[in-house]
């Protein structure tokens, strides 16, 4: 592609040789037979010096996967900005019952000062740590490591081991300075690890009873998880817990005990669907509920997974009731925008699933692009024995779990699960590339500068990624969507989800704004009184 | 709404909760800004960058642009000398910016890289007539207005030559302010025909119109050559000591330029004070247009006295601007009774506690607090506004209290940084907000029997 080709020769060497591999066509030189499968790089360093999106581990851990779990205290050990802008940005909806802890309006941190730069930070640590007792008394505490931490050789570990014996509750240390590997992912990877370890499984009593699930993956931004949530337990379903949208320390203890585990964000959990798969034999579903379609087609592979005929009734009974309920509003914007290009770079998950709710309003997509995935995202779940883990990813840890033989349950025989593989997304997860278009540019961790070399080429009608690229895309006259924050909007997800969602975008396409932004002075006349408009000539 | 928040106060030396301030990086980057096509460039992990960025975008709804050193652990353990070289690299041939503003992060700093020696030895790759320079920013001292003065005083450092002649100008700091404050100092000096150079200058780089075309580095900005020249100008205002302060003395250690530190602008008294100390240097007089807005503004204080006077005000920020807001307030009557800024400093509350004893006012004064610390307070003694950033909604929300928006930062409202606080105009949309939020909340409150139609 002509534009890829104009990016690539404007970099310098080393950051054109970096970036090619980042970059496909889907299907290009398909049409003349045996392409074979599309390789991309993915989860490698950002070049230094290059405009990215991407955040650090940190954001990874506690941002993302740490901070939604709103009954614990979540404690920042470094410097005040990674605590602060860690407060309240992400949209992670949580409500709580009368009598229950709600932290997610506080943020908290150490404060490190240069003093605690060269003389060390735990003494404070541990002071912050009885401060928080004290004052709160929560039911658990995370620690999470910045930058200096790891540096300066503070143990986050020895003192979480100090606090949870003096206080007698969890205290939990996640080592997720932000230079860790090359994205937010590995702070992903970390909090994963933990979680596995420290807390799911914690609670032998926990009642797995009924058509039980866990959500992971799912991260109640703008509320999604209540939508999805809402769905699930008009049909019969039990949620056990979210990972971690809305969540709690305590419905993590006894995640285990549920019978399928439901992946919505394949990059930011999979590590713990594979570990519970191992260690107690649940197995997971790769599901998507944004979109009408695919939530609907995800309801139904639900139901397949438990093959329960009343179940199986009740998921038609409520989708045609919910379908019903939404079909002239999705219609009356599809009607709107139907048509309509759009760009999508989002997430490690995210420019796959909004795909599918784009192609219900009739708006199909261009371009697609993860910030932080890795290559099986991309690529599926099947490549995953041949990535090579680089000098970067190798310091993440691997957790290896065993087979919990006291827990261990399978709900289908080994032989009903093969059967079921081959009809929904059982412990696989096919990639971004195969779920998209011809013709389609991937691109990997795309930088400012391409943002504005693929505007100018694509000329989508609509691009959605993040705050950072939002008004440099719309002052190229382009509407931008937010898709990590939703634009403060929302939920997205699930049917009424769906609605918001279509007429969000049919708001910022239709904006009558637009219109405005060449004055009328400027706009120049047609020399004759005759313009030609639109169609063949 | 923050209801694990208790009365009673307990000392606590080692967890800030819900903090008044950030790191300093988001401000030398938000100061960097402020130089004509200039990218800043963070010198640390990913993250600090995408998050200042975040952040100020959030602020400005504008296009933030800024690099990163992209730090992995090796770049941690081995040093960020390669990833700098290769970020200027890049940086020029990608983006081709005429300045990069280079700031340190906790992690740069942490493991000591020497920034001056590795731009020196990247000399290659800095194509001719382009700068490069940095600022030390360690999160781990002082906050987001350390950065910014850290910055300041690098364009001084970097720039300022010794004076070579008399260029008839003053300089300008303007402090950590918004583009609409910048623009309403300009338009004073510009009223009162006094030539100036501002600096840093963000008014046309994050409030940049739309015309439909992106244009990475706008119109906006102090340029090189204007930088060059605060040497030869006639003195330097630095409004707002914490933001300003440390990089006029500079000027005036380099080049004997004298330095006049003075409160951001904010209110009747400081607006006054800058206006006479610029019209006693320049010789320039204080304009009858200034004038006028003056007089509209004392008109509208005398004549709505009663909407504000004597009401209980909560004010927490930056050092510069709470210490101008509390000014302000007292001069309308107003009683501060909590004034909390994120920023240590003893000089920050001692000329608090001398304003508000001159007014009589009991108070409760911290510089190095935070917010848990001022809903605290406001738990013992409840106020009728609170007056500071958008964090300050939750406080509001939890206590049932109007709270208007001033400062940095404003995420969840518009047009602010468009807007002045500052000058005459300033101080008259700030009786606006501040009367407004108090009247709607008095209707909102009142029975319909009471409710007035003329307030």
């Amino acid at each position: 592609m002509k534009v890829i080709d104009e990016i690539l020769e404007s970099y310098p060497a080393k950051v054109m040789k970096n970036r090619k591999g980042h970059m496909l066509v889907k299907g290009e030189g398909c049409e003349t037979g045996g392409c074979g499968k599309q390789k991309i790089d993915a989860n490698s360093r950002t070049m230094p010096g290059v405009m990215t999106n991407r955040g650090c581990a940190y954001a990874g851990c506690k941002g993302v996967v740490l901070g939604p779990l709103k009954d614990m205290i979540h404690i920042v050990h470094g410097p005040i900005g990674c605590s602060y802008y860690a407060w309240g940005t992400r949209r992670n909806k949580g409500r709580i019952n009368a009598g229950e802890q709600n932290f997610l309006n506080y943020a908290f941190s150490t404060d490190m000062q240069d003093s605690d730069v060269v003389f060390g930070g735990e003494k404070k640590l541990d002071q912050a740590i009885k401060e928080a007792v004290e004052t709160f008394h929560p039911k658990a505490i995370t620690i999470s490591a910045t930058c200096p931490v790891g540096l300066i050789g503070d143990d986050i570990n020895a003192a979480a081991a100090r606090a949870q014996k003096a206080y007698g509750i969890p205290v939990l240390a996640f080592s997720c300075e932000g230079y860790k590997g090359v994205s937010q992912s590995a702070g992903h990877h970390i909090a994963n690890n933990k979680l596995m370890r420290d807390v799911i499984g914690k609670n032998p009593d926990a009642n797995g009873e009924g058509f039980s699930i866990n959500i992971l993956g799912e991260y109640n931004i703008g509320g999604d998880g209540w939508e999805i949530g809402r769905i699930l337990s008009k049909i019969g379903y039990k949620v056990m817990s979210i990972m971690t949208g809305d969540g709690t320390y305590e419905d993590l203890t006894g995640a285990h005990k549920a019978k399928l585990n439901i992946v919505q964000c394949h990059r930011s959990i999979n590590y713990i669907a594979e570990m519970l798969e191992k260690k107690y034999g649940t197995p997971w579903l790769k599901v998507n509920f944004i979109g009408v379609e695919a939530t609907m087609r995800t309801l139904r592979d639900m139901a397949t997974y438990f093959g329960d005929a009343e179940l199986t009734a009740k998921t038609e009974a409520v989708i045609k009731e919910e379908y019903e309920s939404i079909q002239d509003d999705m219609a009356d914007y599809k009607e709107m925008v139907n048509g309509k290009k759009a760009c999508l770079f989002v997430g490690g998950s995210r420019s796959d699933h909004y795909q599918e709710l784009l192609k219900d309003i009739g708006v199909s997509t261009i371009l697609a692009g993860f910030e932080f995935a890795h290559r099986d995202d991309y690529e599926g779940r099947d490549i995953i024995p041949d990535i090579k883990i680089d000098a970067d990813s190798r310091n993440i840890e691997e957790l290896a779990v065993e087979k919990d033989e006291k827990n261990y349950k399978l709900y289908l025989t080994p032989e009903q699960y093969e059967e079921l593989k081959t009809k929904i997304p059982l412990g696989n997860y096919e990639g971004l590339i195969s779920l998209s278009e011809n013709g389609t540019v991937i691109v990997d961790d795309l930088n400012h500068f391409e943002t504005e070399k693929f505007i100018n080429a694509l000329k989508p009608d609509l691009f959605a990624s993040g705050i950072k690229d939002k008004y440099m895309i719309q002052k190229m006259g382009v509407f931008s969507k937010q898709l990590h924050s939703y634009d403060y909007s929302g939920p997205y997800a699930g049917f009424k989800g769906a609605v918001n969602f279509a007429r969000d975008i049919a708001m910022g396409i239709t904006s009558p704004t637009w219109k405005l932004v060449t004055p009328p002075w400027k706009v120049v006349k047609p020399l004759t009184g005759t313009v030609a408009v639109g169609g063949d000539l | 709404m923050l209801e694990l928040t208790p009365k009673e106060i307990t000392e606590r030396k080692g967890l800030v909760i819900n903090p008044a301030k950030t790191c300093q990086p988001i401000g030398a980057m938000y100061a960097a800004l402020g130089i004509k096509g200039c990218m800043p460039h963070s010198h640390g992990s990913q993250g600090c960058s995408s998050y200042h960025r975040m952040h100020l975008t959030r602020h400005f709804r504008d296009p933030i642009i800024g690099t990163t050193s992209s730090f992995t652990e090796g770049a941690a353990v081995f040093g960020g000398k390669s990833n700098l070289t290769d970020s200027i690299k890049n940086i020029f041939t990608i983006y081709n910016p005429d300045v990069i503003a280079i700031n340190t992060t906790c992690l740069s700093e942490t493991i000591g890289d020497d920034i001056p020696s590795i731009i020196a030895a990247a000399e290659k790759e800095i194509p001719e007539g382009k700068v490069v320079f940095h600022a030390n920013t360690p999160s781990y001292v002082g906050s987001h207005i350390t950065g910014f003065s850290n910055m300041v005083k690098s364009m001084v450092r970097t720039f300022t030559k010794a004076k070579a002649t008399d260029n008839g100008k003053i300089n300008v700091i303007p402090g950590f302010v918004n583009p609409g404050d910048m623009r309403e100092i300009k338009t004073l000096l510009k009223t009162m025909s006094v030539p100036f150079v501002m600096f840093p200058d963000t008014s046309g780089v994050v409030d940049t119109a739309m015309t439909g075309k992106y244009e990475m580095f706008s119109k906006g900005g102090t340029t090189i050559d204007e930088l060059k020249e605060t040497g030869d100008s006639m003195a330097t205002f630095a409004l707002g000591k914490w933001a300003s302060e440390e990089a006029s003395n500079d000027i005036e250690k380099k080049a004997k330029v004298k330095s006049i530190v003075l409160k951001t602008p904010i209110g009747v008294k400081a607006t006054d004070e800058f206006l006479m100390a610029v019209s006693e240097i320049t010789g320039k007089a204080i304009s009858p247009e200034i004038e006028e807005e003056r007089g509209q503004l004392v008109d509208v204080l005398t004549d709505t006295h009663f909407h504000f006077h004597g009401k209980k005000v909560a004010i927490f920020g930056d050092p510069d601007i709470v210490v101008a807001m509390t000014e302000f307030c007292l001069s309308m009557g107003m009683k501060p009774v909590h004034v909390l800024t994120g920023t240590a400093g003893a000089a920050i509350e001692a000329t608090l506690n001398e304003m508000l004893t001159e007014a009589g006012v009991k108070a409760n004064v911290k510089a190095w607090g935070d917010l848990f610390t001022l809903h605290q307070w406001i738990k013992n003694e409840p106020v009728d506004l609170i007056l500071g950033n958008t964090y300050g909604k939750f406080i509001a929300k939890a206590e049932d209290t109007p709270l208007v928006r001033i400062g940095f930062p404003v995420l969840d409202r518009s047009v602010h940084s468009y807007m002045p606080i500052v000058g005459y105009k300033g101080a008259l949309r700030l009786v606006e907000m501040i009367s407004g939020a108090l009247l709607d909340r008095a209707d909102r409150d009142a029975k319909d029997e009471d409710l007035e139609l003329v307030m």
